[in-house]
């Protein structure tokens, strides 16, 4: 095990519920897993109420219950009057697509407390081929039946190449749905988006332009609407703190039970990450090998062992660090200090060239025929 | 926004208030966030109720507490909870 024993650990706060894999739609940046089909098991809902009881003794108190798309789920419901009479603050991550009316009474009968909902983009022709489904006009809609049923309204765009040049209209589009929250959320490249990122990868022009309108924004409806905006960190020179701390805060459950310390780290290899089926969420969390890995600092390697912003960034994200250098221990190359910074660079590069000239790669949408390919 | 003394006081319908045994504290509890009490927040937080105006929450506090000078630092605290839709007045 490569985590320290003799640091105190923090019981977990926050709980993403990854319902189901199934999605409606394809998008090129999801950040599930490339290979999603191979796990087609999901938790029954005595499985998931389970969980979420061990896991609120615990401690964790703000629930999101995701996927794929967690509409897909008919125990959903179910699930959210479990959770509330926990006590939990729960959320729907959701593309709205297929939302009907009753189900968001129904939902908030049961105790559900906010819905985000996602927009591919500002117009319907754009959102439309993003989402690889025709689905704008209805997610205006379910963005208005949102408000209208008294919950707050979260809007969530995920920014990319292929819509940052459309940033005055989305803020628009949020402020005239009168989104509560908006989470500008540029683009993580894992997942999905790692594959297609010359095709995503917004040049520097392109960010810090899209920033500079954004942040003008934010000012603008200071007190009315609350941004919160994702920086892409390629383009800084420092790491994300990548989930507060690894196995400090922050616990995922995938569809088919199986534990993450971050959505992303099914893609790690040799971590061995236990299932809920096999073991209580204190068991994951206090004794796995998985949740130990990357706690406190002693797993870390130069340049990050001995520097003194370790406890700022935690030496920055694992998953980055495995999928840009091919070794999970190293420094995130996102950091300027670290010696495979140039990888960030020649990303960056790449991209850039892409965007100018074109390219003969298409995007790969997320679906199971490109998921089944990818195995 | 500024405190309106002449008016009713409410919590937030978009938050929620709610005691975690876990942390041993009240919380606010908002879309992606939560923000940790201490307890004299909590006590006013608890008394906006949608009837009370601000004298009355340092009527009752300074009575319970036994003790006199509260309306600044309430008033104060209520100012940053309205800034950040904690509460809101009609
Ligand atoms: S990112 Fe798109 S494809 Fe992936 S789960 Fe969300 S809505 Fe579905
Ligand atoms: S060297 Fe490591 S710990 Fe230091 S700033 Fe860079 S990523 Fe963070």
């Amino acid at each position: 095990m490569a985590g320290s024993n003799n640091l105190k650990v923090t019981p977990p706060r926050w709980l993403l519920a990854e319902l189901s894999y199934k999605c409606p739609l394809q998008c090129p940046y999801c950040s599930n897993p490339v290979d999603y089909t191979q796990y087609q098991d999901e938790l029954s809902t005595e499985d998931w109420k389970r969980v979420l009881t061990q896991a609120r003794k615990m401690g964790a108190v703000q629930l999101g219950f995701s996927g794929g798309e967690p509409l897909t789920r008919q125990d959903l419901p179910e699930l959210v009057r479990h959770a509330r009479e926990l006590g939990y603050y729960s959320n729907l991550i959701t593309s709205g697509y297929g939302l009907e009316e009753d189900k968001i009474v129904q939902l908030k009968e049961a105790g559900l407390d906010h819905i985000q909902v996602s927009i591919q983009a500002s117009t319907q022709e754009l959102n439309d081929h993003l989402a690889g489904t025709a689905s704008y006009q209805h997610k205006q809609e379910v963005a208005r039946l949102v408000k209208k049923h008294g919950y707050p309204m979260v809007l969530c765009v995920v920014i990319h190449r292929e819509n940052i040049y459309q940033m005055p209209q989305i803020l628009e589009m949020a402020e005239s749905l009168g989104a509560d929250y908006l989470e500008l959320a540029n683009t993580q490249y894992y997942g999905w988006a790692h594959l297609n990122r010359d095709l995503l990868l917004p040049t520097r022009e392109q960010f810090e332009d899209a920033e500079k309108i954004a942040q003008a924004f934010k000012k603008k409806v200071e007190g009315r609407m609350k941004i919160y905006y994702v920086v892409p960190d390629f383009y800084e020179d420092r790491p994300k703190a990548c989930m507060n701390g690894w196995g400090t805060t922050f616990l995922t459950i995938a569809p088919d039970g199986v534990a993450l310390p971050c959505h992303s780290a099914r893609e790690l290899p040799g971590l061995d990450c236990p299932n809920v089926k096999d073991y209580s969420v204190e068991q994951i969390w206090y004794e796995s090998k998985a949740f130990n890995f990357f706690r406190g600092f002693g797993w870390m390697q130069e340049p990050c062992l001995s520097c003194d912003e370790k406890e700022k960034d935690f030496g920055g994200c694992r998953c980055q660090a495995y999928l840009m250098t091919g070794d999970m221990m190293r420094t995130d190359p996102v950091c300027s200090k670290s010696p495979d910074h140039a990888v960030i660079d020649e990303a960056i590069e790449a991209a850039r060239k892409a965007a100018l000239q074109g390219t003969e790669k298409p995007l790969v949408f997320r679906n199971s025929k490109n998921s089944k390919k990818l195995v | 926004m500024a405190l309106d003394k002449d008016k009713a006081i409410s919590f937030s319908p978009m938050h929620r208030l709610q005691w975690e045994e876990a942390q041993d504290k009240y919380v606010i509890l908002y879309p992606e966030g939560m923000v940790e009490l201490n307890q004299s927040s909590a006590e006013i937080l608890k008394l906006c109720d949608g009837q009370r105006h601000v004298n009355d929450i340092v009527v009752e506090l300074e009575q319970k507490f036994s003790t006199s000078g509260l309306a600044d630092d309430i008033t104060q605290f209520l100012e940053i909870a309205l800034q950040n839709g904690w509460i809101k007045q009609p």
